[in-house]
């Protein structure tokens, strides 16, 4: 059979990891509009938009300070404001929550797209998680405030904060990928989602720090993904009030190692019937 | 002249479970099913309740060999199902296919619908940016053709309006606006020039031409029109239920379309009910018997139209074409006279003396409101008959030295 060399683009049934991947490069402006899209259209109706964004945690914050602090008792830790320790730990939960929920609904609420036109579909579920993101901004800015408020000065430890916050970045892109794909085969799988993520709030250390769970239970309770990332927020915001939850970091890095080999190995493994199946 | 576009052996198979669970139109997997099916086969409970049916394979296209050359203007015709847009599709990536492989070069610009990744909380002017990097045009290549983009389309005034506020015209018009502007070899479009007003329909086949035929690029349009087909293209791929009929110069091709999607009888007969206006039924009289007829011969058509609302002004017209697709002849009849109660009527158009050249017709029936200018009906490919030059004997006709015979004398002088 005779090869026209100059016919360079070739669709098989099979294509390489190569021109996967150097595809979604070349399409990297198209994650930049994607995601400058979701934050205009989530801010669209500018005063109520941010305010919102701003809302939202310190309403939950509060809800925290009154029922686990003021009823339940639930310590602090040594030092630092019970109000500063809640808003760390649900600047991190929300933005994994938010990150997580919206990107799993991603290609479908993208279906539309999917079917009509053609891009890397990964950058969908990739660009859906930046709005998240832009509101865990405006809750750091809110805690920074109450930093002021409470007099509290954080430490050189928030020089590390960068690291978590791709910690998390990672965690929330690669389940969120994992999710997305499976949002598109199982379309009962959407309803499991909400119900884990509730689970989540609870099991995760928002509302108390994870020094209060007992010392032999520390490394199984560690298994939670994002304890290791709000325990280091803790550490790198409220200047070392909380100790460095080193196998919390550890294993934090490898959930986000598996989940995104997984995560990418399935979507990809599925995203070719993606159009015949949306 | 140098292929563009090369496909060898493709085909593209869908599987139809009937064990699948499926929501109305779509069909979607679901966990649960999965879970109790797999869960049922573990311990061979599935037999014992519901014989699981064997999925069926249905190949949408299969065997599909063409090659696109450079600057080729390719139309891809073939009725509902023909796998038209399921090709369409897997040359602009959007779906796999399951055996065989196409390759081309460059880059595909891709229509397949109009108004694709639109949002509709934002201005025309942030749709344009967004539309075109889905469409795969980088920042710099949108900012430099901004201002052409937006001319085309006409929304000067509109450009930071959201465009959840306009019409579906200009929709249509910034959307085949942004998609003609990408730089790309190849362009593809599927039938969105059949939303959007008349006159912008033209102005997209004036640009679509000159794509083609001014830029030398590479063009593959799928349309029920074959008046576009044959204005746009100059080769056209004929598919029937998923295989190639015929591949070649498009005036041959359209001719074996029209031949085998045409009901062959002197009346035609609405198959479905409708509550809408439309045509219920068109018979036409030629001079022979078994639809033939003789040039210069009266002919008649008499169509029964039903109608639905009041018409003030009703127009009922028709087009013959010939098997090219290029119309040939125009009747048409605007009564002001009445106005039209919901109802049924007749109508009956005689020709003295039809004139057509000998080959083969049919008709292309109009029924609109002509006050308002709405379309109430259009039927196409019915009652196709065949003119013979019976009566002239003096050679050989052969059909293309005219479409039309006018009625002439010669004088002649000794000088």
């Amino acid at each position: 059979m005779t090869e026209n060399k100059d016919l360079t683009t070739v669709i098989q049934s099979q294509q390489g990891a190569e021109t996967y991947w150097h595809a979604l490069w070349q399409y990297r402006e198209l994650f930049y509009y994607l995601a400058w899209r979701d934050v205009i259209v989530r801010y669209k109706e500018t005063i109520i938009g941010i305010v919102w964004a701003l809302l939202r945690p310190f309403l939950t914050m509060i809800v925290f300070v009154v029922v686990f602090n003021y009823f339940a008792r639930l310590p602090s830790l040594d030092g630092v404001p019970y109000t500063l320790m809640v808003l760390t730990g649900l600047l991190a939960w929300q933005c994994f929550a938010s990150a997580v929920s919206i990107s799993s609904e991603s290609l479908i609420a993208n279906a539309n797209m999917i079917s009509k036109v053609y891009f890397p579909r990964l950058i969908i579920p990739l660009s859906s998680i930046v709005p998240s993101f832009m509101d865990a901004v405006i809750t750091l800015l809110l805690l920074l405030a109450l930093c002021v408020f409470y007099r509290f000065m954080p430490g050189w430890q928030i020089i590390v904060l960068p690291v978590f916050i791709i910690m998390l970045v990672l965690l929330s892109a690669s389940i969120g990928i994992f999710l997305s794909a499976l949002n598109v085969i199982y379309r009962d799988f959407r309803y499991v989602i909400p119900f884990l993520l509730q689970v989540g709030l609870y099991v995760s250390p928002i509302g108390f720090a994870s020094t209060i769970v007992p010392q032999k239970w520390q490394i199984v309770y560690a298994l939670n993904p994002v304890v290791g990332i709000i325990d280091g927020f803790r550490w790198s915001l409220l200047a070392g009030a909380q100790a460095f939850n080193w196998p919390g970091f550890i294993l934090s890095w490898v959930w986000i190692i598996i989940s995104a080999v997984v995560g990418v190995k399935y979507f990809r493994h599925v995203e070719r019937y993606f159009a015949d199946r949306i | 002249m140098s292929a563009v576009i090369e496909i060898k052996n493709l085909g593209k198979k869908y599987t139809i479970s009937p064990n699948m669970q499926t929501d109305q139109a779509h069909h979607y997997l679901s966990l649960r099913e999965s879970i109790t099916n797999s869960v049922r086969g573990l311990f061979g409970f599935q037999n014992a309740h519901e014989p699981s049916l064997p999925d069926t394979d249905f190949w949408a296209l299969r065997h599909i060999d063409l090659t696109v050359e450079q600057g080729d203007r390719v139309g891809i015709i073939g009725s509902n199902g023909a796998g038209k847009s399921t090709l369409l599709k897997m040359i602009s990536r959007i779906t796999y296919p399951t055996e065989g492989e196409i390759r081309y070069k460059g880059r595909i610009a891709s229509l397949l619908e109009v108004g694709t990744g639109f949002h509709p909380e934002l201005t025309g002017r942030e749709n344009i940016y967004l539309i075109g990097a889905i469409l795969g045009m980088s920042h710099a290549e949108i900012r430099r053709k901004f201002d052409e983009i937006v001319d085309f389309a006409g929304i000067e005034k509109f450009l930071d309006t959201p465009v959840k506020r306009y019409s579906s015209g200009m929709y249509t018009r910034l959307a085949f606006s942004v998609a003609a502007h990408l730089e790309s070899e190849i362009l593809i479009v599927d039938e969105v020039l059949a939303v959007g007003d008349t006159e912008f329909q033209k102005k997209c086949l004036g640009k679509m031409e000159e794509i083609g035929q001014k830029e030398g690029k590479t063009l593959l349009f799928v349309s029920h029109n074959m008046d576009s087909v044959l204005q746009l293209t100059n080769k056209v791929l004929f598919l029937d239920k998923g295989k190639a009929v015929s591949y070649g110069v498009t005036d041959g091709v359209v001719n074996t379309y029209l031949e085998k999607s045409l009901v062959v009888e002197s009346r035609f007969v609405r198959p479905q009910k409708l509550e809408t206006s439309h045509f219920q039924e068109v018979e036409i009289t030629t001079s022979q018997k078994g639809n033939y007829h003789i040039h210069g011969q009266p002919f008649a058509l008499t169509t029964k139209v039903c109608l639905s609302e009041k018409v003030e002004k009703l127009g009922v017209s028709f087009q013959i074409a010939n098997y090219n697709g290029k119309n040939i002849n125009y009747c048409w009849f605007f009564d002001d006279s009445q106005e039209y109660e919901p109802g049924t009527y007749e109508f009956t158009c005689h020709i003295p003396s039809l004139r057509l050249m000998m080959g083969k017709y049919y008709f292309k029936m109009h029924l609109a409101n002509v006050k308002t200018k709405e379309k109430l009906d259009f039927v196409e490919h019915v009652c196709p008959f065949e003119v013979g030059m019976d009566t002239f004997h003096e050679w050989t006709w052969h059909s293309n030295v005219a479409v039309y015979l006018d009625d002439f004398s010669w004088s002649k002088n000794d000088l």
